[in-house]
């Protein structure tokens, strides 16, 4: 079996006297879209948290190509090949469209030092156009993000987190206050990027969503979470049919 | 690079060079006072401006450098020396502030650097033996250039002028690599910065060193120029005053220091002088601090982006409702022909 890309064991977070996650283990391998759904407080943020180094884990392990990587912080996990989107939008709002792009990449090449003497664009431009071109976001390259629409701006804040060419992005609620034309064309970007033909790479995604129709048809694997356990891992297929989660969480 | 900005360029250059053959022995004076908080407010703009470090503690790395090289001189050391170990020292304890910023933000990091600028005055102040207390330092010499004399009002301003030009090409350098989108990032986000791979801790300790590097060198000018300093212009007050000015010049814009350091230290020597605004100026120029801040919350160079936001919003509505009239005008000539 290959090695797993990312291997959670045992993860247990509590806050006080709430276990807002109680020894969750599953496993993400290379090239797959992750799903973990779950009602409001089941554990899922804080399941995110842990994995992007926001929160250390009272308990558990987290093994990134293999490497322990549970005390490690977020800047270090990016470092390694972790990406990530954020359940609001945080785009840098006072630079351009395009610096945006740059910027989420430019730190990844070079020391600090080098980084003095290096092009204003890093050479990323031609990248960053690239992903411009990907996301149809040409037309506002120049425009300061904050300006931009919502959705236009959730665009990129998803390219964003792909411009550093990672293994392995976690997106909080891609879809949140998106509206339903746009969710979409973001199904159909992340399973373009999923397969990354340009890069040379193949990105695995987590991700956490309440639009049961776009995780059902993007993910490979969904995992149910309630009260900060694991319910159920399988397939869409399997998911939908599996009397508990109806039950507990899909209900109609 | 645009024709405009080369003209303004050629034109900005040609006053700085011709306007103090034109001035008295006063008027240089306060160009060259200018100039000094031009590049103070340069570095604090760094910090605050680009970084998002909320800072009131500038003047007391202006107060080292000053403190710096005066002590040096007395000590019988080149003010050469004197200037590198001014922008050495500010530079260490400007790392070493930035450390608070890595822990608080905003009206907490201010007052934790407010409270820096205090130690450091009260330093300035009750260490006699090293700074001469209250009573200050006087008799600072200028420095010299082989085979020139900087002792004259003129040739100082001109020696200034060419340490701010200098300093501000080096800081337009770090602003245009890579190092200025990494400000920027953490000054507008930096949780975001930090998932990005941008080491928010480092970009954080060097917006503070490197703008105390600044007011550090604008210090060593100052004490030079003025010939003899005291605890006063170090103290929270003048760092009120110096973000006052990053605030009024602009945030952010590059040459927000400019305007700023005008307003601030130009226009109210120039009140105080005017008559029947003297015995007005202190409340007039408040009172104009507080319009501009209502009128143009992010300072006087926004201006210029607010006139063109607004161009562009009148034309984008004035497509609207051009494309809203064409399409009533369709509807009304699709009804007719279906009438008929």
């Amino acid at each position: 079996m290959a090695q797993s890309l990312l291997k959670v064991s045992g993860l247990k977070k509590a806050y006080g006297a709430i276990q807002a996650v109680g020894g969750v283990s599953f496993e993400v391998m290379p090239g797959e879209i992750f799903g973990v759904i779950g009602p409001n407080g089941s554990g899922k943020t804080t399941l995110f948290n842990s994995m992007l180094g926001q929160i250390t884990p009272d308990e558990g392990k987290i093994e990134l190509n293999g490497e322990d990587v549970t005390q490690l912080g977020p800047l270090e996990l990016n470092r390694r090949g972790v990406g990530r989107t954020f359940q609001t939008l945080q785009v840098f709002g006072k630079m351009s469209v395009r610096d945006n792009l740059i910027v989420a990449a430019q730190e990844h090449s070079g020391t600090m030092l080098s980084r003095i003497f290096a092009p204003g664009d890093s050479n990323l431009g031609a990248k960053a156009d690239a992903l411009i071109d990907r996301f149809r976001i040409r037309h506002v390259a120049h425009k300061k993000a904050g300006e931009l629409s919502y959705g236009q701006q959730k665009l990129v804040d998803i390219a964003m987190a792909f411009m550093s060419e990672p293994d392995l992005v976690l997106l909080d609620e891609p879809c949140a206050g998106v509206n339903p034309s746009l969710v979409g064309g973001i199904s159909t970007l992340l399973k373009d990027l999923n397969h990354n033909p340009q890069f040379e790479k193949r990105s695995s995604f987590v991700v956490i969503e309440h639009n049961m129709d776009f995780v059902m048809d993007l993910c490979h694997r969904i995992m149910v979470m309630v009260e900060g356990q694991v319910m159920a891992i399988g397939t869409p297929a399997e998911i939908r049919a599996n009397k508990q989660v109806l039950d507990a969480y899909l209900g109609n | 690079m645009k024709k405009t900005t080369l003209i303004s360029i050629a034109i900005s250059a040609l006053v700085l060079l011709t306007l103090p053959q034109f001035l008295r022995n006063y008027g240089i004076y306060l160009l060259t006072y200018w100039l000094v908080f031009v590049l103070a407010t340069m570095g604090l703009n760094l910090t605050v401006g680009y970084a998002g470090q909320k800072s009131l503690g500038h003047a007391a790395f202006f107060g080292i450098g000053a403190y710096t090289v005066a002590i040096l001189l007395k000590a019988g050391i080149s003010w050469w020396i004197g200037l590198p170990a001014a922008a050495v020292l500010c530079f260490v304890v400007g790392l070493i502030l930035g450390f608070p910023a890595l822990r608080v933000q905003t009206i907490y990091l201010a007052f934790a650097t407010l409270g820096f600028n205090t130690a450091v005055w009260l330093l300035m102040r009750n260490e006699e033996w090293l700074t001469g207390g209250t009573f200050g330092i006087n008799n600072i010499a200028r420095p010299g250039l082989p085979g020139i004399s900087l002792d004259g009002n003129l040739a100082y301003y001109y020696f200034v002028l060419g340490v701010t030009v200098l300093l501000s090409l080096l800081l337009w350098g770090l602003l245009r690599s890579p190092w200025g989108k990494a400000f920027t990032a953490l000054r507008d986000n930096p949780i975001r910065a930090e998932s990005l791979g941008v080491d928010i801790r480092n970009y954080t300790l060097l917006s503070f060193a490197i703008g105390a590097v600044y007011a550090g060198i604008a210090g060593a000018l100052f004490a030079s120029l003025v010939q003899f300093i005291e605890p006063a212009p170090f103290a929270v007050a003048a760092s009120i005053m110096m973000y006052l000015m990053v605030v009024v010049g602009g945030p952010g814009y590059f040459l927000g220091p400019v305007l700023g350091a005008a307003v601030g230290v130009v226009l109210p020597e120039w009140m105080r002088d005017a008559p029947g605004v003297a015995d007005w100026y202190l409340p007039l120029f408040g009172a104009a601090v507080v319009v501009l801040m209502v009128g143009l919350p992010d300072g006087l160079l926004s201006l210029p982006d607010r006139i063109r936001d607004r161009k562009a919003a009148r034309a984008a509505s004035a497509a609207r409702a051009q494309a809203a009239a064409d399409a009533a005008g369709a509807a009304q000539g699709a009804a007719k022909t279906g009438a008929m």
